[in-house]
């Protein structure tokens, strides 16, 4: 992606990692550097309709999971990214990269709906999907941490449990436990500190009954033990058949899972 | 391929969010008497400036009781969903399979409940300071019972509109209390009507007939507001 930039038209701007006009290629064939899944094929495929069908599922060409054509988005006619292609299949990581202001969290807000796309269709399991039905198959961790301070770490559980539901055979205090925080049951979150608040809303995000997660910088404020902490609920996750966007501003932390890479460019990047 | 899991049920929202602001309340608790002691200090301070005089104070009782807990009610509307806003769980709430506008619902009953139910259960004191004669006591706290929750509801969609601002402050009030004088005509007419011999069952059938109206269309408005201070 890198080395394409250096030939793009400089009126193109932001063209989300390459900036050919419409219809772009898919994005993100390159990113082959942590391909250790044992299921997954030898080399990462440029044209997923060529592909040879995922020896994990029954049907012989199952849709991506979370699909997105011809996503456009712009603030104050400001293009912030697109038109961009991109499409994760059940059972992968794409990893969103570029550097601040880039539109990795933008682009995670619209594929979530908590942000309305200009343009593009958003399918999901193949069918088309509007904000309301992408809420159901949709975890997403953003930076805010919709924790109430003064409530303790399972309080925030259960109220997070309630408005977006629970994995089947989950329960609030097994997270706890999961994310490192087994003992700090009662403790308010207000004395937490960032990295076991970061804990808590992996937890939060672990009793999700949804199959798509899109993570938005899950690893800051972690140590190496928390990092570690993220890479194996990303790859438990993905072998139960989910899927998963994580941004990240550099390869520093990629989890050990099938991945793919799309690197999206500021426009200063794209003009340069 | 895999399905979402067990989804939440509105009842399952619901009672998360009621025993969320419950806890966060008992937690808080002196913060939960400030309303209360709000409405006090005014009537108190309206009783001092009348000088005492039972008869002005029996006249201005009404007008009085209901400006104290509109304003009382004001000032609490803030932090309506305004805490949510800022710790990112409006987000949550956005991303619920829940529908918003039953979250939002839900939210401004339990504000109503924290914040001006107990105005209504200390309204027979707040009246007594004020020396209105009790065969209008009923009246009042019908008027309050069925006016606050509006008050609340309207309140609702302004504080909505305003939660994407850093700092809304004195713009909330001015948005608001335009939408409030018809509930205030009504509510402080009803008591007014009854202190002379009328019959008041026609300002609360209308202030009656207002709260069934903003129940429906409030929690749908606010949302419709969310989304967009969200955006």
């Amino acid at each position: 992606m890198r080395r394409r930039r250096g030939r793009e038209t400089p009126s193109l701007r932001n063209a989300g990692g390459n900036g050919r006009p419409r219809p772009p290629a898919r994005c993100g064939a390159d990113g082959n550097a942590y391909n250790v899944a044992p299921d997954a094929p030898a080399c990462l495929r440029s044209h997923p309709r060529t592909e040879a069908p995922d020896p994990m599922t029954a049907t012989p060409n199952p849709p991506p999971l979370l699909d997105a054509r011809g996503l456009r988005f712009t603030r104050n006619d400001d293009p912030v990214f697109g038109p961009l292609d991109l499409h994760v299949d059940a059972g992968e990581a794409l990893l969103v990269q570029g550097g601040n202001g880039a539109g990795k969290t933008t682009l995670l807000r619209v594929l979530a709906g908590l942000l309305r796309a200009d343009e593009g269709t958003i399918r999901i399991d193949g069918r088309p999907a509007g904000a309301g039905e992408r809420s159901r198959y949709i975890a997403y961790l953003g930076h805010l941490p919709a924790l109430k301070q003064d409530l303790g770490t399972l309080e925030n559980l259960h109220v997070l449990c309630g408005l977006q539901g629970r994995r089947l055979r989950q329960m609030p205090g097994n997270a706890l436990a999961i994310v490192g925080l087994a003992g700090y049951e009662d403790t308010l979150v207000r004395q937490l500190s960032a990295g076991q608040k970061k804990r808590l809303s992996l937890a939060r995000l672990w009793l999700s009954p949804a199959p798509v997660w899109l993570l938005d910088e899950p690893y800051a404020n972690l140590d190496l033990d928390g990092i570690n902490l993220v890479n194996r609920m990303i790859s438990a996750h993905l072998r139960s058949g989910g899927a998963t966007l994580v941004t990240t501003h550099g390869a520093y932390a990629a989890p050990p899972v099938r991945n793919r890479t799309l690197t999206l460019g500021t426009a200063a990047e794209a003009t340069a | 391929m895999s399905l979402p899991g067990p989804q939440p049920t509105l009842f399952d929202a619901a009672k998360a969010l009621l025993a969320r602001d419950l806890k966060l309340l008992w937690r808080r608790r002196g913060d939960a008497a400030q309303p209360i002691l709000f409405a006090l200090l005014v009537v108190a301070l309206f009783a001092l400036a009348l000088g005492g005089n039972p008869q002005l104070l029996q006249r201005v009782a009404a007008a009085v009781l209901w400006l104290a807990v509109l304003l009382a009610g004001l000032l609490s509307l803030d932090t309506l969903f305004r805490g949510d806003a800022e710790d990112g769980s409006l987000e949550q709430w956005l991303l619920s399979p829940v529908p918003l506008p039953w979250l939002v619902a839900v939210r401004v009953f339990s504000h109503w409940l924290t914040t001006a139910f107990p105005l209504v259960l200390v309204s027979p004191l707040l009246a007594e300071l004020m020396q209105l004669p009790h065969p209008q006591l009923p009246v009042l706290v019908a008027s309050l019972a069925l006016g606050t929750p509006l008050l609340s509801l309207l309140g609702a969609v302004v504080a909505a509109l305003t939660v994407g601002m850093r700092r809304s402050g004195i713009l909330l009030a001015l948005l608001v209390l335009p939408l409030y004088v018809p509930v205030l005509v009504f509510g402080a007419g009803a008591v007014a009507a009854s202190a002379q011999g009328f019959d008041a069952s026609g300002g609360l059938l209308l202030l009656a007939a207002g709260l069934v109206v903003s129940l429906l269309l409030a929690p749908l408005t606010a949302a419709a507001a969310i989304r967009i201070a969200n955006s």
